[in-house]
């Protein structure tokens, strides 16, 4: 059960109040005031309409927002959703907000919203992000279904994204976590996503909230934890992917809640991934992702520039985290010009299981591991845009793919380099 | 007169040999506290070495750039140079203790000044230990931070956070030796300032440019519109 001191007295008076539910959606903010609305009204009309028999509740967990998120969350009525829909729920539908602490802590927002969820005996919990603002009311649906009429445990998202969006989810976390965990699972880090009864209370009993890095990326912890402890897990097709806000997504950050997590996962779980070779499949429901072509302006030479920079100033950090061969080899493609800059898929993979290595060795202070990271994913997107830039969706998709083939076939080079080779 | 002669020599000489028949089992004893010492050095070199590689010593140098300094410098590794230490203040301890079993006048003062002096210079070595990994963890995070901010210079960013943590921990090794406190605090005090100032100067008179579009950079929509460029990684 849940520690008494962890959820405030007030929010408890008020889950208490609610009883029990089947589906809950939850939903973390921190200052989204400009969102916030679009996306609850969106949330309402799902329940509205594909679950007006159940019993819902939709969960702000807020983390101490100063633009008045919480207000526009309260302010949210269903009566305008059913106005405009002419839908009607034969329940009532509750809206609790939460203030889980004063700054941003996704960790404690998603244990907040977990936690409601396991009080609740919620047989789904979805959690929708605030800044969807292509949320259409049917995510609810394409979410909660497979937990609540299927019987999975974990349903994460597919999207249409930009061919040029989300770089980090296909180049590292989609090819590694499907080569690694034989899970060929497209958003490990998902904004969306829905956890079944079982999952969650299997996860708040898990170590995660005592470790401070996990707490960073619960999201990546969640999908690892679903894989290894054998989950049944799929992916359900949603929509269009709003593009996130440049000011919000901090490279460095990213990489530490995502590339910092999955390394702990994979340190952690070698027992469980060391000994699997084969990849599974997993059940889709909907399309499978899709690209967006639409022509988009990048600024190559600077993701070159601060490539190279970073090979040539990191010298001396590559030195202990890279083998002298894959480092002589960086080496070669930064003093080639940005014309003829290649970064191969296999360099790339060797590069991050070398990183990985060095991860579970702590070679160096791991965070700064991470850190290093992030001029050679410069690289690789460059090398990525570089590549794809007048290509179709279906030659785009290919690509990906044979990526995930070159980190599947040098898997056995990430046990070498884990047993003790560099 | 030439018996007197042969009497004083033989009297003198009979003195010399009691008086060294007497002071001979005290300079025995210091020889075998000597050996002895040696033996012991020699053992608590063996085990200092097991110690240190067990606890993976040489890693936390690396990490803390002593190695990087030790190689410039034609040292050998910092497992070796401390258990080597560890031997040489040992044997110099049982030298010590072996010579003041001669009983030389005024020595046993310098003997117990040395065995006063060794905390003090265990707990500056702790301090020169840890003043390096403290000074490599934070020129490496700076380089890091650098290095992802595209801020230009990263090494020389990371050199001077190396440096000013290297100057503040070799005077507090000085202090807490004792070795011209008033001489490093001054010339620290002087040497600390200095720097900064020059920063300042350089920053603000030699480098208005850069000070301007750096803060505009940072305050102003410029800043807002660089990090728009980036493509979004989730």
């Amino acid at each position: 059960m849940v520690e008494e001191t962890f959820l405030s007295d007030d929010f408890l008076r008020e889950l208490i109040n609610v009883g029990e539910v089947d589906i809950l959606i939850g939903v973390p903010t921190h200052n989204n005031a400009a969102t916030i609305e679009p996306v609850i009204q969106a949330i309402q009309a799902g329940i509205l309409k594909c679950f007006p028999r159940e019993r819902a509740a939709i969960i702000n967990a807020d983390g101490g927002s100063r633009d008045g998120t919480r207000d526009l969350f309260a302010a949210a009525t269903i009566s305008d959703v059913r106005h405009a829909s002419k839908l009607y729920t034969l329940r009532t539908l509750h809206s609790i907000s939460a203030n889980y602490g004063n700054v941003l802590d996704g960790g404690m927002a998603l244990r907040t919203i977990l936690a409601a969820s396991e009080l609740l005996r919620a047989k789904a919990c979805v959690v929708i992000s605030p800044d969807s603002t292509t949320i259409e009311p049917d995510w609810v649906q394409r979410l909660a279904i497979p937990i609540y009429k299927d019987n999975f445990d974990l349903v994460t998202p597919l999207y249409r994204r930009h061919k040029f969006e989300g770089l980090l989810m296909r180049n590292l976390l989609y090819p590694m976590t499907r080569a690694v965990y034989g899970y060929a699972i497209r958003e490990p880090y998902a904004a969306e996503f829905a956890v079944s009864d079982r999952l969650v209370t299997d996860f708040l009993g898990s170590e995660t909230w005592d470790n401070e890095l996990d707490r960073i990326g619960p999201e990546m912890c969640l999908t690892t934890r679903a894989i290894s402890a054998d989950f049944r897990v799929c992916q359900s097709f949603l929509g269009t992917k709003a593009p996130t806000d440049g000011t919000s997504t901090d490279l460095v950050s990213a990489m530490r809640r995502t590339a910092g997590v999955l390394f702990a996962s994979i340190d952690k779980q070698f027992s469980t991934w060391s000994t699997n070779s084969s990849t599974h499949e997993i059940k889709t429901f909907g399309s499978p992702a899709e690209v967006n072509l639409e022509p988009v302006s990048v600024d190559r030479k600077r993701l070159y520039e601060m490539f190279v920079t970073g090979v040539a100033e990191l010298h001396p950090v590559f030195r202990s985290i890279l083998s002298s061969t894959t480092l002589e080899e960086l080496q070669r493609i930064a003093a080639v010009g940005d014309n003829e800059f290649k970064y191969s898929a296999e360099l790339w993979a060797k590069t991050a299981y070398e990183f990985a290595g060095s991860y579970h060795k702590s070679v160096i202070n791991r965070d700064h591991i991470i850190q290093a990271l992030v001029p050679l994913y410069r690289g690789r997107t460059l090398s990525f845009i570089a590549e794809n830039e007048h290509s179709s969706a279906e030659r785009i998709e290919n690509n990906v793919e044979s990526q995930c083939v070159e980190f599947e076939r040098l898997k056995p080079y990430l046990l070498q380099v884990w047993n003790g080779g560099k | 007169m030439r018996e007197m002669i042969v009497n004083e020599l033989t009297q003198t000489t009979h003195e010399l040999i009691r008086s060294f028949a007497q002071y001979l089992p005290r300079l025995v004893v210091m020889l075998i506290i000597v050996l002895a010492g040696l033996l012991i050095a020699y053992i608590l070199k063996a085990i200092a070495r097991s110690i240190l590689r067990l606890t993976k010593f040489a890693k936390l140098s690396e990490n803390a750039g002593a190695t990087q300094l030790l190689k410039q410098a034609a040292l050998p590794s910092s497992t070796e140079l401390l258990s080597r230490f560890v031997f040489w203040i040992a044997w110099i301890g049982f030298i010590l203790l072996g010579v003041s079993a001669l009983g030389i006048g005024g020595f046993e003062e310098h003997v117990s000044r040395f065995f006063l002096f060794l905390p003090r210079l265990f707990v500056a070595l702790g301090i020169l230990f840890f003043g390096m990994l403290a000074a490599g963890f934070f020129s490496r995070a700076t380089l890091l931070a650098a290095v992802n901010a595209n801020s230009r210079s990263p090494r020389l960013l990371s050199l001077s956070v190396r440096l000013i943590l290297i100057i503040f921990t070799v005077s507090m090794v000085f202090e807490e030796l004792g070795i011209a406190e008033q001489t490093i605090m001054l010339a620290f005090g002087i040497a600390f300032g200095a720097v900064m100032l020059g920063l300042a100067l350089a920053f603000g008179l030699g480098g208005q440019e850069l000070a301007r579009e750096f803060l505009e950079r940072r305050l102003t929509r410029d800043g807002k519109e660089e990090r728009e460029n980036e493509l979004s990684p989730l």
